[in-house]
């Protein structure tokens, strides 16, 4: 067990947090209100030179090859100012579906050019039906000559007004619900019949509802093997889940240490409210469940990368389970006892809670992803075990 | 990072397990794997049983008797016990008196009393608390004053002392100077609990066990060689043990059996026919409850790997004695929502109910002070407020 930043690690913290201090204070979430999409590629090719977007990808594909730990804790400390940068829908989502089942050319085409900051990217995987469900998907892809044919609704996409590629899962056989039968294909927004509609979400961050009307992509579009997309894509929503519990803890602490400011500064009754034990009795609450959530994020960060699946399953669920009460908590108390104030678009106390509730949102929410715990194996095996019964 | 164990370590746990199955005698072996309650004297057989084998004082220098186990091995041993239902031994001498003794006492104490705490021959309660002195334990009462030899004459009542009924020895905190503030005139005593003038009345708790007493000294006199280190200084050595083994507290293993149990009850209950652990609502409530405490474990994991390299307990450690407690609450309620009517009684008679289910009604009660003795959650609140938070003083 060991739990101790690296040298390496530590360097790239503190680096992190000074770009997030310098170039991306909060303020600035509130400047990109008023860009088209919500962020900026010259911040973004910033963050691929220095070696950010590809820390967790093996060198052969232009990444730093370390671990997913090591992306975990720059968007833990992202999370900490509210950086907008696409970093869970490029890194996290798309980034792992290429890297698991991306062909060597794939990842050189779509994969690589993200990682050094000139591209971005996005998975379209919501419909209006879905829910959690990954395959849940009527968008289908109809077989043509040398390729397929991509018709349906998308909403949802995390950077799809952004992408320079979108990741597109699609129906090659079966019905709606079926769990085999989606597939998975890479199209340009810029394709013939693909329209982008920008949407705006209360993080001020920015989505897209997308189109797809009879958009034709060749076979080297395709992800992985035809029907065959549900395991990549759980795989994929996990790394969403495991980068916004990485996300949430900067949040959590973000929102700990300015409650706990206020609580020092603010005065009523002839006194400074942090003296009212109520008060510091909540602001102990928040800290016990931002700990937790630390905890449960780095776990999650560990077992991202396992090689057994429902190991993965059971950490990631268990971190975001953690991340919907203990964040949903935390923010909603750092509101509270900021007063009216916290209630005002001028105070940043605000821009945490609606970022905590997207992130609470996506990937499997909190009932989510408790159902999901109870359903692995591990939750009945463990009825089993005793250590000293023989 | 990483937050597996060593195969060291995992090799270091079955040889655990082997020993604790090995030693454990037959009778408590039954009784542990059907979930039950020990007596006191079935507590002390097994203290004697691990001594045998060298770990009754698993967090004991290696001169002293114990194992020269590291803060890991420490947590894996006790994690293995308590996973296992074994007794949990008295922590008054294996865990309190006794560290406390070999960090403040001289040779002549410590050769005098560490042997019997190892060894289980002796039994020590704790004498702090006071009718009127729980929380703001500093301002107790009890005084110790020197007869004309320099022995000490003790006088007042101490109160929630448990297991007093069958110990041996009390370490108490007592009063020997009230003219200064009340911290500072407090001293550590050990005092034979034959002595003249020392009674200890057993309370009959909410669990229908009798827990704790309450213990009188009337003019008891108590040689000065049972004062440990300097004379007003009792409070700053009670203190200092408040920081010993934070990495324990949370008792991720107890909570741990108890949801194995909790689930293997569930599957041999039925509702409408079908095993009540098949019930998403109740899945879902157990699954809420498992993610809590893997919460916890990684917090307890986190503080360990840090405790393993010699660092200052960090924050996470301040939770873990907060939530730890909680959770072992919250465990408790569950498993008596789960047993259903079955959980309305004591169960004196056996046969009422099935045998893992006897002992869940009365723990269901005692249980509650774990949040209240060791510092209250509300205490540690407060601690946390002023010492992690830096929040104001009232
Ligand atoms: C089962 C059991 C076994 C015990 N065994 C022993 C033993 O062996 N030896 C021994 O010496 N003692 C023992 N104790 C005593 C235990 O340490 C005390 O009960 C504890 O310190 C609390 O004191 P109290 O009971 O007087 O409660 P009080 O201090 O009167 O507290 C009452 C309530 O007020 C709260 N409170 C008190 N002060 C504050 C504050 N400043 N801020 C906010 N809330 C506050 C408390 O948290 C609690 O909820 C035992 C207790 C129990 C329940």
């Amino acid at each position: 067990m060991d739990f101790e930043l690296s040298d390496d690690q530590k360097m790239l913290v503190d680096t992190v947090q000074s770009f997030c201090k310098k170039e991306s204070p909060t303020e600035r979430l509130r400047k990109m209100r008023e860009n088209p999409i919500g962020w900026e590629k010259k911040i973004w090719q910033q963050m691929g030179e220095l070696g950010w977007l590809g820390v967790a990808f093996p060198e052969d594909v232009g990444g730093l090859g370390g671990s997913f730990v090591d992306a975990g804790l720059i968007i833990e400390q992202l999370g900490t100012t509210l950086v907008p940068e696409p970093f869970i829908p490029s890194v996290a989502l798309a980034g792992s579906i290429l890297q698991a089942g991306g062909t060597v050319a794939q990842k050189e085409q779509f994969l690589t050019p993200m990682l050094e900051g000139s591209e971005s990217l996005a998975v379209a995987y919501l419909e209006a039906q879905s829910r959690h469900t990954v395959t849940d998907v009527q968008t289908r892809a109809e077989k043509t000559g040398n390729g397929y044919k991509l018709t349906g609704k998308k909403r949802w996409v995390l950077n799809g007004q952004g992408a320079d590629h979108i990741v597109v899962s699609a129906r090659t056989g079966g019905e709606t619900r079926d769990t085999d039968g989606v597939s998975l294909f890479v199209i340009d927004p810029g394709m013939k019949g693909v329209s982008v509609n920008t949407v705006t979400c209360m993080d001020s961050h920015k989505a897209a509802m997308v189109e797809f009307d009879g958009v034709e992509v060749g076979e080297d579009r395709l992800v992985g093997q035809e029907g065959q997309a549900r395991s990549l894509l759980e795989l994929s929503l996990d790394y969403g889940a495991t980068a916004a519990c990485a996300e949430g803890a900067g949040i959590m602490q973000a929102v700990l240490s300015m409650t706990r400011n206020y609580l020092t500064e603010r005065e009523q009754f002839g006194a400074k409210i942090g003296t009212f034990q109520a008060l510091q009795h909540r602001c102990v609450d928040m800290f016990v469940e931002t700990e937790l959530g630390k905890s449960t994020a780095t776990m999650a960060m560990i077992k991202i990368a396992a090689k057994d699946a429902n190991e993965r399953k059971r950490a990631v669920s268990a971190a975001k389970s953690q991340l919907g009460t203990g964040g949903g908590f935390v923010t909603r108390q750092g509101v509270q006892l900021h007063g009216g104030i916290g209630v005002t678009d001028e105070h940043d106390v605000g821009l945490y809670f609606k970022r905590m509730h997207i992130l609470s949102a996506l990937f499997g929410d909190e009932e989510f992803h408790v159902a999901r715990f109870a359903s692995l194996p591990s939750f009945e095996e463990h009825v089993a075990t005793d250590p000293l019964a023989g | 990072m990483d937050m597996s164990f060593t195969p060291e370590q995992i090799a270091f746990r079955d040889e655990v397990r082997k020993g604790l199955r090995e030693i454990m005698p037959e009778r408590i072996r039954k009784k542990a794997e059907l979930d039950q309650s020990f007596e006191n004297e079935e507590v002390m057989e097994w203290h004697k049983a691990l001594h045998t084998k060298g770990w009754s004082v698993p967090n004991w220098p290696k001169e002293h008797g114990g194992p020269g186990w590291d803060a890991t091995q420490r947590f894996i041993f006790s994690e293995q016990l308590e996973l296992g239902g074994a007794p949990a031994l008295s922590p008054f001498g294996v865990s309190m008196v006794g560290p406390l003794i070999i960090q403040f006492g001289n040779d002549e104490q410590k050769k005098r009393f560490l042997p019997d705490i190892a060894a289980g021959t002796k039994v020590w309660c704790q004498g702090y608390s006071e009718p009127n002195s729980g929380s703001d334990l500093a301002s107790l009462k009890t005084t110790a004053e020197k007869d004309s030899d320099g022995n000490y004459i003790v006088n007042g009542q101490k109160t929630w002392t448990t297991y007093a009924q069958y110990a041996d020895w009390i370490f108490c905190l007592v009063r020997t100077n009230s003219q200064v503030k009340k911290q500072a005139g407090i001293s550590f005593l050990l005092i034979d609990m034959k002595t003249d003038g020392v009674t200890a009345k057993p309370f009959l708790t909410s669990g229908n066990t009798y827990a704790f007493c309450e213990t009188w000294f009337e003019n008891a006199k108590v040689p000065k060689e049972n004062l440990i280190g300097e004379e007003n200084m009792g409070w700053t050595y009670a203190k200092a043990l408040l920081g010993h083994e934070r990495t324990m507290v949370a008792g991720v293993g107890i909570s741990g059996r108890m949801l194995l149990r909790i689930k293997r009850m569930a599957k041999n209950t039925l509702r409408d026919g079908r095993p009540l652990l098949e019930d998403p609502t109740l899945r879902a409530k157990i699954a809420r409850l498992e993610i809590k405490l893997e919460g916890l474990r990684m917090a307890n994991y986190r503080a360990l790997a840090g405790a393993q390299l010699g660092h200052a307990p960090g924050p996470e450690s301040s939770i873990l004695k907060l939530r730890g407690t909680e959770i072992q609450q919250e465990c408790h309620d569950l498993a008596m929502e789960v047993m259903g009517h079955n959980s309305l009684s004591w169960f004196n008679e056996p046969g009422t109910v099935p045998p893992r289910q006897e002992a869940i009604p009365s723990n269901f009660n005692y249980v509650r002070a774990a949040t209240i003795y060791a510092g209250s959650n509300e205490i540690q609140k407060n601690i946390i407020s002023k010492l992690i938070l830096g929040l104001p003083n009232g």
